[in-house]
C-alpha cells in the first residue's frame, strides 16, 4: 500500500479531521460567543480547502483504480468529487447562518462547527465508499453528528424531542441496514462491491434478495423516501432551523450518491431487482410529499415534505439505472441543494421584531407589501420547487424525466409529470398568502448581510441566468456519472 | 459431524434466547436471556475458528452485561425481596440452565479440537496467515488492511464522546471551586493573628 499516493487522494478527509480535532480543542478552551463565532469562520474556512482539494479530481474525471486509496477502501472518483462539493456548498452555506439563529437564545456554543465538519468528513467517506465497511462508518458518523445536531436546543422541548425521535429511528434503520449488509456479505463472500457485482451476478439466491431488500430500506430512510419518510415532518420542524437547513441538503446528497453507488456499484447486475422498489419509492415519494404538504401550515413541515417530494423526482433518475440517469441525478441534486438553501435562508429571515422566527404560513400573510425583495426571493424559490420555467428547477426535472423517456420509460415519466402539478398548488398556495392575502405584520426584524448575501446567491442560481450554467453542469455531471459506471 | 451438531445447537439455542430476551415480562430474567445469547454467540465464533473474538464476546459482552443489569435495576422499580424469595423455588431451573451451559462449553471444546467450520465463500483477502494466531490476523489486518477504518471508527467514537457531553453539560453557578494557587500562595501572617486578650474581656476579630 502506498501510503503517499493514499494520503494524496484522501487529503480533503484528512484535512477536515485534523482540522476538526484542532477546532475542537479551541472550542475546549473558549467559552466566548466571539470565540464560537470565530470557529465558525475558520471551519467554513476549512470547508473551502477542502472544495478546493477536492475540485480538480472533479474537472480531471477521475476514475480507475488510480483513485483506490487505503488498499481499495475508499474512492476518490469524479463522482464522489462532485457530491463532496454538493456537501461543503450545503454544510458551510448552513453554517453561516448557524451562529445568528442560536445567539439569540444564547445556545450557541463551539462545538457546533466542529459537530458539521465531522458530519461532512463521514458523509465524504459515505460519498467515497468502495465497500460495505466504508459505507457504514461514513454513515454513522454522519448520523451520530446529526443526531446531536437536532437535539443542539436542548432547553427546548422540540427540539430535544426532534434528536430523540431522530436517534431511535436512525438507530433502528442503520441496524436494518447492517442487517442487510451482512445478508449481502454472507452470500456474496466479499465486502467489496465490485466483489459483490461479481459474485451477484446472473441469477440471484433469495437471501441475497432479502439483504438487497434490507440495504435500500435502510438507505431510504436516510434519504427519506416512502415509506421510511414518517421521521421527516417531526425532525424538521422540531430541529433548529439552520439544522434543518443542513438535514434538507447535505446528508440527503450523501445518502442519495451512496444511494447510486450502492444501486449501479455493488447491484449494478442486479437492476431487474432493485429496480421496482426504487420506482415504487419514487412515485409514492412523489405523491405522498405532494399530498402531505397541502395541510400543513407549518413552514418547516412544509418544507419537509417538499424535500420529500423532490426525492422522489431524484429516486426516478436512479430508477431509470442509466449513467444518463444518474447525470441526471445529479445535476437535480446541484439545483435542489440551491433551493433548498435558499429556501432555508428564507425561513430564517422570516423573524419578528425581537428576532423570534416566525414559522407559520398565516404569519407570512402579505409579507410582499413591506418586503418586496425578501418575498421575491421566496416566491421564486417556491415557484423553482414547484418545476416551473423559465425557473431553473425546471431544468432539474426536465433532465430526469427525459432520461426517463430515453430509457423508453415513459410511463414512468408520465406519472412523475403528473404527481408533480399536485406538488404546484401548495407551492403556489404559499405565493398566494405571501402575495394576496391581508398583511399580518409579524415579519418586521430585519437581517444581517450573511443572510441576504446567500438567499442572492441562491435566488441568482436558481433564477432564469442559471441556465447558463447548464452546459457546465451537464458537462461535470456526464463525465461523474461516467466515473462510477465503467461499462 | 460433531461441528454441524454444535452448530445447529449453539444457533438454535441462540435464536431462542434472542426470542425469550424481549418477551420475558421480568427484566432481569431479559438480561439472563441476554446473557445464554451471547454466550451461544461465542460458542458459534469458536466453531468458525475464531477463538479471539469468541473470547472478546464472553468477556465484553458480559461485562457489560453486568453494567447493563445495574442500569436496569437502577432505572426500574423492582422489588428485590420477591426476587429473592423466588430464588429457592427457581433454584433447580437455574441450575438446568448452568448444566446446558456447561455442555455446551464441552461440546464447544469437543467441536474446537476436531477443527473448524467452513463458513462463506472467502475471496481470499481476509484468509487467515497459516501458522499465525488469531491475534496476529486480526492485528494484522485491524492495522494493515483496514487502518483507514479504524481510524475513522476513533472519529465515530469522539464525535460521541463529544455529543454527550454538548448534550448533557452545564455550568452552574454558585459552584465554590477549589483554587490550588490561591492556596498555596497564602501566607501565615494574613491566616493567624496573635492575641493577648484580657481576662474577663473578649476577642474582637
Amino acid at each position: 500500500m502506498d501510503f503517499v499516493q493514499s494520503f494524496r487522494l484522501t487529503a480533503p478527509e484528512v484535512l477536515f479531521s485534523l482540522s476538526g480535532l484542532v477546532l475542537l480543542l479551541a472550542a475546549a478552551w473558549s467559552r466566548s460567543d466571539t470565540s464560537a463565532r470565530v470557529i465558525t469562520w475558520l471551519a467554513v474556512a476549512v470547508m473551502a480547502v477542502g472544495a478546493a482539494l477536492v475540485a480538480p479530481t472533479l474537472l480531471g474525471g477521475a476514475s480507475g483504480p488510480q483513485t483506490l486509496a487505503f488498499s481499495g477502501l475508499f474512492a476518490a472518483t469524479a463522482f464522489a468529487a462532485f457530491a463532496k462539493l454538493l456537501i461543503i456548498a450545503a454544510a458551510a452555506g448552513s453554517l453561516v447562518v448557524a451562529p445568528a439563529f442560536f445567539q439569540r437564545v444564547g445556545a450557541y456554543r463551539p462545538e457546533y462547527p466542529v459537530l458539521v465538519l465531522f458530519a461532512v468528513l463521514g458523509m465524504c467517506l459515505m460519498v467515497s465508499s468502495t465497500n460495505l465497511l466504508t459505507l457504514y462508518i461514513g454513515l454513522e458518523l454522519n448520523s451520530l453528528a446529526a443526531y446531536v445536531l437536532a437535539a443542539f436546543l436542548r432547553t427546548d422541548d422540540r427540539s430535544a424531542e426532534a434528536g430523540l425521535k431522530y436517534f431511535v429511528l436512525g438507530s433502528l434503520a442503520s441496524g436494518i441496514l447492517l442487517f442487510g449488509t451482512s445478508l449481502t456479505y454472507g452470500f456474496a463472500g466479499t465486502i467489496d462491491f465490485a466483489g459483490i457485482a461479481a459474485a451477484l451476478n446472473g441469477k440471484i439466491s433469495t437471501g441475497a434478495i432479502f439483504g438487497l431488500v434490507f440495504v435500500f430500506a435502510g438507505l431510504a430512510f436516510k434519504i427519506s423516501a416512502v415509506p421510511f419518510h414518517m421521521w421527516t415532518p417531526d425532525v424538521y420542524e422540531g430541529a433548529p432551523t439552520p439544522v434543518t437547513a443542513f438535514f434538507a441538503s447535505a446528508p440527503k446528497v450523501a445518502a442519495l450518491a451512496l444511494t447510486v453507488i450502492v444501486a449501479m456499484t455493488a447491484f449494478g447486475h442486479q437492476v431487474a431487482a432493485w429496480q421496482p422498489i426504487v420506482i415504487f419509492a419514487a412515485l409514492a415519494s412523489i405523491v405522498v410529499g405532494a399530498l402531505g404538504a397541502i395541510g400543513q401550515t407549518n413552514l418547516k413541515r412544509l418544507l419537509a415534505y417538499s424535500s420529500i417530494n423532490n426525492v422522489g423526482f431524484l429516486l426516478i433518475g436512479l430508477a431509470v439505472a442509466t449513467p444518463k440517469g444518474v447525470a441526471a441525478l445529479l445535476t437535480y441534486l446541484a439545483i435542489y441543494v440551491a433551493m433548498t438553501i435558499g429556501g432555508f435562508v428564507a425561513l430564517l429571515m422570516f423573524k419578528g421584531a425581537d428576532g423570534e422566527p416566525v414559522e407559520d404560513l398565516r404569519d407570512i400573510a402579505g409579507i410582499s407589501r413591506h418586503r418586496k425583495v425578501l418575498a421575491a426571493c421566496f416566491a421564486m424559490i417556491m415557484f423553482s420547487l414547484a418545476g416551473i420555467p423559465p425557473l431553473f428547477g425546471f431544468w432539474g426535472k426536465f433532465v430526469v424525466f427525459q432520461a426517463a423517456v430515453d430509457a423508453g420509460m415513459v410511463a414512468l415519466a408520465a406519472v412523475g409529470i403528473a404527481a408533480s402539478v399536485i406538488g404546484a398548488f401548495y407551492y403556489l398556495k404559499v405565493v398566494k398568502v405571501m402575495y394576496f392575502d391581508e398583511p399580518a405584520m409579524k415579519v418586521t426584524g430585519k437581517s444581517d448581510w450573511m443572510h441576504q448575501a446567500l438567499l442572492a446567491i441562491c435566488a441568482l442560481a436558481i433564477s432564469p441566468a442559471g441556465y447558463l450554467l447548464t452546459k457546465c453542469l451537464d458537462g461535470l455531471s456526464t463525465s461523474a456519472a461516467a466515473s462510477l459506471i465503467t461499462p | 459431524m460433531i461441528q454441524v451438531l454444535s452448530f445447529y445447537l449453539f444457533a438454535s439455542i441462540m435464536l431462542a434466547a434472542g426470542a425469550f430476551t424481549i418477551l420475558a415480562r421480568n427484566p432481569v430474567h431479559s438480561v439472563l436471556w441476554l446473557i445464554v445469547a451471547f454466550f451461544n454467540a461465542a460458542g458459534l465464533m469458536v466453531l468458525a475458528g475464531a477463538e479471539f473474538i469468541a473470547m472478546l464476546l464472553v468477556i465484553v459482552y458480559v461485562g457489560a452485561v453486568a453494567v447493563l443489569f445495574l442500569f436496569v435495576v437502577m432505572m426500574l422499580d423492582i422489588d428485590f425481596a420477591e426476587l429473592r424469595a423466588g430464588f429457592i423455588k427457581n433454584f433447580p431451573l437455574g441450575l438446568a440452565v448452568a448444566l446446558v451451559l456447561l455442555a455446551e462449553v464441552v461440546l464447544g471444546m469437543g467441536a474446537y479440537q476436531a477443527g473448524s467450520l467452513k463458513l462463506g465463500t472467502p475471496d481470499g483477502t481476509a484468509a487467515a496467515v497459516v501458522g499465525a494466531s488469531n491475534i496476529k490476523s486480526i492485528g494484522a489486518l485491524l492495522y494493515g488492511k483496514y487502518l483507514f477504518l479504524f481510524e475513522a471508527s476513533g472519529i465515530i467514537l469522539l464525535v460521541a464522546m463529544v455529543g454527550a457531553i454538548v448534550l448533557t453539560h452545564r455550568q452552574r453557578g454558585g459552584v465554590r471551586g477549589q483554587n490550588i494557587a490561591d492556596q498555596v500562595a497564602r501566607r501565615p501572617e494574613e491566616a493567624v493573628i496573635n492575641m493577648q486578650p484580657e481576662v474577663g474581656q473578649g476577642v474582637k476579630l
